[in-house]
């Protein structure tokens, strides 16, 4: 409704103090008496602490503490969890390793803490650290999983023989051995999902302030999910109840996952601020965020479908290697088993699925979700097994895909997912035609004439977003609920504050949250703001990761604000004499319908707060809250076309077109939408051609800086073409579905189809360097 | 304890003279380099000696046959100055592709030349052209200047005032980015010199910096076009191997670029 309202790319109201440099970051925060922390870290990958003598860092100028691994254990802080529990074939729960937040006595991947130094500045904090003398008695180190599970490798933790967390499986192995015993054609393939870094533009930091009066802490942090941080904090870690511990995520720049984590940063900070009684303040630089973010992905897969003599498919057989790094992040079990596995149906109709996921230790930097977090995985290596399929039956892709498509809903896939809604014809339809897929046998022999490799890839993509209903997620292993929370408050003179669980660090719920309220009510969304990020304020919240803020965060919102119109129609309607069915709200008006009769919307709140004229037992003021929790995850799903040229001589890859058609439901604000489609499309890109965190066989990471990790930047990523079908997500009153992933699960197996058709060799891993595509163009990868 | 005193020298003399003051100090040019280790605190110089603000090291000449870049002349104006449109486009292409425009604002052929990365641009454009740099005690050929990895002929102390060079019959150079730092995966610069030599230089690739490539000069000698490549081999040993390009992959792209450098020049 309204040029403000649901649909309308409204620009960004939290762009002008980002643009304007006057965002407020942790960093940017400075509090009296505020002392900063510089951690030591451990060059080694593997190794055991013998010693540490901080005497003379202890005595230079400024320094307030040097606080150790075995000091924060002796106070009884506690290790990191992983909260999501992941049972194995065997029934066995899965096997963790403690996770202090400083090692006392071992340290198992570079980067790890031994130590933090608390002084009055930055640079004497890092002054002081050279001075700290830590002696290492260095171990043998796996740095990746074919090492870690070789006989007589080196252990990383006594409670995991093996180095395996677990060995889980889903779906039907003898339904799948049938579907395999009867195939015509059987199609296989192995492939690396590459190990990423996050890499979020602000680094993440920590404020803690304790008030030993009060024995109140405040936490200022860049989270994603500021009450998750404290819920975590209370309950797991012992720094102190919940209602003695305030969180707060102010403006956050960046997460893609990496900052849905409690880190052993915030910790160290929280525990340093009541032991030297002044506030602690740590920022990572970059280095350190290579070194200690969650990474993301790194997969070893097997998988081999069944087809029948039609080419219709009968199974699908995964198996498949998850590297956890060195300990147990906070979701990442859940990565590579609930939000992988039961995705690998895709948009098909696939009768029987089994697939094996063990989880492995390596001495490397821990691994959880990001962007897209396990559903990447899935689609890449579904799309690139359909793909090797079709050029082994000879028969176009998008042919075979068609063939296979999913066209009657709901569905249920035999790996959990039930798909409530979608049209995967429509999108396959809208990218062909953008594309001209037709022409591009032309457009390739004019290439070939001109000496160019050309190669056409097609990506289609399902995700399941909203995460999630608590009551299922928790029948799965999840240690917490995922529903959001709302709060509205009609101010007396008629502003409207939203109070939501969801947080934004780069999303602009700033403005499509406002959206809902114009659409609603009518009123300019310069009456209206968004509070999030700070347990003081908002009630409750689930935060924002898996697409969820729109599908779950705004639902709720939707929620509180239907309570909130039916008492504002209860009090038009006392104060106009009409009946409150006849009460419609238009232009910020509530009108009684058929009359020229109307209050508008400040009236009908200042009587809420005078309370002078209410009807008859109404509570005074105008305020509501609501929970959300649904009934299903919402699938998002499309159609990515990319077009490209190899040049045969180097390798390099040049794009020629790529084309997006995105089924995400209702669209709120479809520039918004269109922004973080084009995000996830160059971080899928990213993937597929440049990024990769490489260690080298002792452990050391090889790219812990933009000098050696290739970021994509604008000159490699072409211009894209985006489009939209819909269907209405059935789960949720507004019919959204999410769209914040998408780019990044869809995109780099259109990528690599393309490039494995344009130089005829199906055998090539991401990143598809020019280096590795020249090799392959030359037979010898 | 990394304490360091900033001088902005106007003269080169007196650039000189803080320099022998300084118990352990460092000029600074463009400073991509200094600062960044400063950063790491991998270098803590006593005094840091500004050289890019002195106004006798700015500015391009062409008098003749020679083309003269003074050393604290940054990529960016080097890029679009005339006289080296005109006289050796070569080098405004390499350093049109040298980095990006944050980099090429600041950076400048003397930082780049005296800090001889294995991977900088520059260093291929002054042994292919047979350039000579001429510091503040004397002058050098580009031949005798880079001494290997991230070593030069300059003594301590020594100042590159300027970079002279002769102005060629034709020149290209034609460059692989490397995918995250934007120096040269691999970069090649030919030369036909206007007395009929041919040189050809080839950075990004050895493991000992900037190298001539005799084999590719031999053939562009005899017959210049990219197609007298064709039959060249290049050997991969002695070559950088690493995640982005392998020893074998480069060798291959000392050839590739260097028939899209002879295709440049025309």
């Amino acid at each position: 409704m309204g040029m403000e309202g649901i649909g309308a790319s409204v620009v960004r109201k939290e762009d002008k103090r980002f643009i304007t440099g006057k965002g407020r970051y942790v960093d940017d925060i400075k509090l009296v008496g505020m002392t900063y922390a510089h951690f030591i870290r451990s060059p080694h990958a593997h190794a055991k602490v013998k010693s540490i003598d901080s005497s003379a860092a202890e005595a230079m100028p400024g320094v307030v503490a040097v606080l150790t691994g075995k000091q924060i254990v002796d106070d009884k802080v506690g290790n990191l969890i992983c909260g999501w529990a992941i049972t194995s074939k065997d029934g066995s729960p899965m096997k963790m390793g403690a996770w202090p937040a400083m090692a006392p006595e071992t340290v198992r991947f570079v980067g790890q803490a031994v130590a933090v130094v608390i002084a009055d500045s930055k640079n004497l904090a890092r002054d002081a650290a050279e001075a700290v003398v830590v002696e290492y008695e260095e171990l043998p180190a796996v740095a990746d999983m074919p090492s870690a599970l070789k006989p007589g490798a080196p252990q990383l933790h006594p409670e995991a023989p093996g180095n395996v967390v677990y060995d889980w499986h889903i779906g039907d192995e003898a339904a799948v051995g049938a579907a395999f015993s009867k195939a015509a054609h059987v199609v296989s393939l192995e492939l690396t999902n590459n190990r990423l870094a996050p890499n979020a533009m602000e680094p993440r930091a920590a404020i803690a302030d304790y008030d030993a009066a009060e024995e109140h802490f405040t936490l200022y942090t860049t989270s994603q999910n500021p009450h998750v941080a404290r819920l975590v904090l209370s309950a797991f870690y012992n720094i102190a109840p919940e209602h003695k511990l305030r969180v707060i995520a102010p403006d956050v720049g960046g997460g893609f996952g990496s900052k849905i984590f409690i880190y052993p940063e915030e910790m160290v900070a929280l525990w340093a601020s009541k032991k030297v009684g002044r506030p602690v303040k740590w920022t990572g630089d970059r280095t350190e965020a290579f070194l200690t973010d969650a990474h993301g992905r790194d997969h070893i897969s097997k998988a081999e479908m069944a087809f029948d003599a039609d080419h219709k498919m009968l199974g699908l057989r995964v198996k498949t290697h998850a590297n956890f790094g060195a300990y147990m992040s906070l979701f990442s079990s859940s990565v590579p088993t609930y939000l992988y596995a039961t995705l690998l149906s895709g948009q098909y109709n696939i009768p029987a699925i089994y697939a094996e996921v063990m989880g492995v230790y390596t001495n490397t930097t821990p691994v959880d979700a990001y962007r897209g977090a396990g559903r990447p995985e899935a689609s890449y290596l579904l799309e690139r097994l359909v793909e090797t399929a079709a050029r082994q039956f000879k028969m176009d892709p998008a042919e075979l895909r068609r063939k296979n498509f999913i066209t009657q809903f709901p569905h249920q896939t035999p790996v959990i997912m039930a798909y409530d809604t979608g049209d995967f014809n429509a999108s396959l339809d809208a990218a062909m035609k953008a594309i001209d897929y037709a022409g591009f046998p032309a457009r390739k022999a004019a290439a070939k004439a001109q000496g160019k490799l050309r190669g056409i890839g097609l990506s289609c993509y399902i995700e399941a977003c909203g995460i999630a209903p608590s009551k299922a997620v928790g029948s799965l292993g999840a240690g917490v609920g995922l529903w959001e929370s709302a709060e509205i408050r009609v101010n007396p003179v008629g502003t409207i504050e939203v109070l939501t669980g969801s947080h934004s660090h780069g999303q602009g719920h700033e403005t499509t949250f406002c959206q809902l309220i114009a659409d609603r009510l009518g009123v300019p969304i310069s009456q209206v703001s968004i509070v999030h990020g700070d347990t003081d304020k908002v009630q409750f919240g689930m935060g924002t990761y898996g697409s969820r803020s729109a599908a779950v965060g705004l639902t709720a919102i939707l929620k509180a604000m239907e309570k909130v119109e039916a008492k504002a129609k209860k009090i038009a309607a006392h104060a106009l004499e009409a009946s409150e069915g006849d009460i419609v709200i238009e232009n910020g008006e509530f009108k009684v319908t058929g009359t020229d009769k109307s209050i508008a919307l400040p009236m009908v709140a200042l009587a809420a707060y005078t309370a002078h004229n209410l009807p008859d037992g109404m509570e005074p003021g105008l305020k509501e809250s609501a929970f959300y929790d649904p009934t299903n995850f919402t699938f998002p799903a499309g159609t990515y076309i990319c077009e490209l040229e190899v040049d045969q001589a180097t390798g390099k890859t040049s794009f020629v077109n790529f084309v997006a058609a995105d089924d995400f439901g209702r669209l709120i604000n479809p520039m918004i939408v269109e922004g973080q489609v084009h995000g996830g499309l160059v971080q899928g890109i990213g993937q597929a051609l440049l990024e990769h965190a490489v260690y080298d066989g002792n452990g050391q990471p090889v790219t812990a800086s933009f000098m050696d990790y290739a970021m994509p930047r604008a000159d490699d990523v072409p211009s894209f073409k985006l489009s939209h079908t819909t269907t209405l997500c059935p789960g949720n009153p507004l019919g959204v579905k999410g769209c914040g992933e998408a780019g990044a699960i869809g995109a780099s197996a259109a990528v690599i189809n393309a490039i494995t058709d344009a130089i005829g060799n199906n055998k090539l891993e991401m990143p598809a360097t020019p280096d590795r595509v020249w090799h392959a163009i030359h037979g010898n990868a | 304890m990394y304490e360091t005193t900033y001088h902005r020298a106007s003269s080169v003399d007196e650039a000189a003279a803080l320099f022998s003051k300084g118990s352990e100090a460092k000029f600074l040019a463009g400073g991509h380099t200094l600062i960044p280790v400063m950063k790491q605190r991998l270098a803590s110089p006593s005094d840091v000696i500004d050289i890019g603000k002195i106004k006798d090291l700015i500015g391009v000449q062409l008098s003749g046959d020679t083309l003269t870049i003074k050393a604290a002349t940054t990529y960016y104006d080097i890029m679009t100055n005339a006289d080296v449109k005109k006289a050796i486009p070569a080098i405004a292409h390499l350093t049109s592709v040298l980095g990006d425009p944050a980099v090429r604002a600041r950076g400048t052929i003397g930082g780049s030349i005296a800090n001889n990365d294995p991977a900088a641009d520059f260093p291929a454009a002054l042994v292919s052209l047979g350039a000579t740099v001429k510091t503040n005690k004397r002058s050098i050929s580009a031949d005798d200047f880079f001494k290997g990895l991230f070593t030069t002929a300059l003594e301590d102390g020594e100042i590159i005032t300027e970079v002279s060079f002769p102005v060629p019959e034709k020149a290209g150079y034609a460059k692989m980015r490397h995918p995250a730092s934007r120096f040269a995966l691999t970069g090649v610069f030919v030369t036909k010199t206007k007395g009929g030599d041919v040189r050809v230089a080839a950075t990004g690739a050895s493991q000992s910096g900037v190298m001539r490539v005799s084999a590719i000069e031999a053939a562009l000698k005899s017959n210049w076009s990219a197609s007298a490549i064709d039959g060249v081999s290049v050997s991969s040993s002695g070559l950088l191997s690493d995640i982005h390009g392998s020893a074998d992959y480069r060798a291959n792209l000392v050839k590739v670029m260097a028939q899209r450098a002879v295709q440049a020049a025309g």
